[in-house]
């Protein structure tokens, strides 16, 4: 068994494919016509073959409160792992995101979470090497 | 800004959380609930559940050590050190005080 997708809710696909491609870098790999929305998925331009990310419709009352409550207690709806965290918050600060927290030392990960404007927020984590 | 005190600030400060949560938000103001937890854990080795920080939060609001604003759609907070002056014009310091300080062992908790 493998985990071959993963799904973050957005309030507007097309916009959060924007989002999620042209400022955080990410690429399409699916985007297919379903009716009313569609089925897009993302993958890493450092593993394109890797982990497909759904910008899935956050349509369903349930998910809007559940992503509600989240928000208000600053906790993020997913996670990404980059090599640098300062590096990514300065290229995404200059592509005007949103940071709800700058990079926090947490001793042995860096974290910082910004706000995906499609209605979460998206924690970025470094994790330190041994000294 | 008128602040209600209904937790006095002894009781407030008397936790070893809620003087962790004190000391990470002077160390950052405006943080929200995930961040505090985030910093215990990692910097204090504080594990508690958020519902209990969040707990440890409505304490030292109430005793108007911290404040709360909404920023966009998330709740943050503040350190308010006001109170505390309480503190030293109740016990103050006198000039001509000896401050080759006795040993403060056995004070902690």
């Amino acid at each position: 068994m493998r985990i071959n997708l993963t799904s973050v809710s957005v309030d507007d696909q097309e916009k959060a494919l924007r989002f999620y491609t042209k400022t955080l870098g990410f690429r399409l790999k699916h985007n297919i016509p379903l009716g009313e929305h569609a089925w897009i998925t993302v993958v890493s331009e450092e593993a394109p073959e890797g982990t497909e990310l759904v910008l899935e419709p956050a349509e369903h009352p349930a998910v809007r409160r559940y992503r509600t409550a989240l928000v208000e207690d600053g906790i993020p709806f997913t996670s990404f792992a980059v090599d640098d965290v300062e590096a990514e918050h300065e290229r995404l600060v200059a592509k005007g995101v949103r940071f709800v927290q700058p990079p926090t030392d947490l001793g042995t990960v860096i974290t910082a979470v910004f706000d995906d404007s499609c209605g979460n927020l998206i924690q970025i984590m470094e994790e330190k090497g041994q000294p | 800004m008128h602040i209600i005190c209904h937790v006095d600030i002894y009781r407030a400060i008397a936790d070893r959380t809620r003087r962790a949560i004190l000391d990470e938000l002077v160390d950052r103001s405006g943080q929200s609930l995930f961040e505090l937890c985030g910093r215990l854990i990692m910097k204090h080795g504080i594990s508690s559940s958020r519902q209990a920080i969040s707990q440890h939060l409505d304490v030292l609001e109430a005793a108007g050590l911290i404040r709360t604003r909404r920023e966009g759609r998330s709740k943050l907070h503040w350190f308010v050190g006001a109170p505390l002056k309480a503190i030293g014009e109740r016990w103050p310091i006198s000039t001509d005080e000896d401050t080759s300080n006795p040993t403060e062992e056995g004070i902690e908790e």
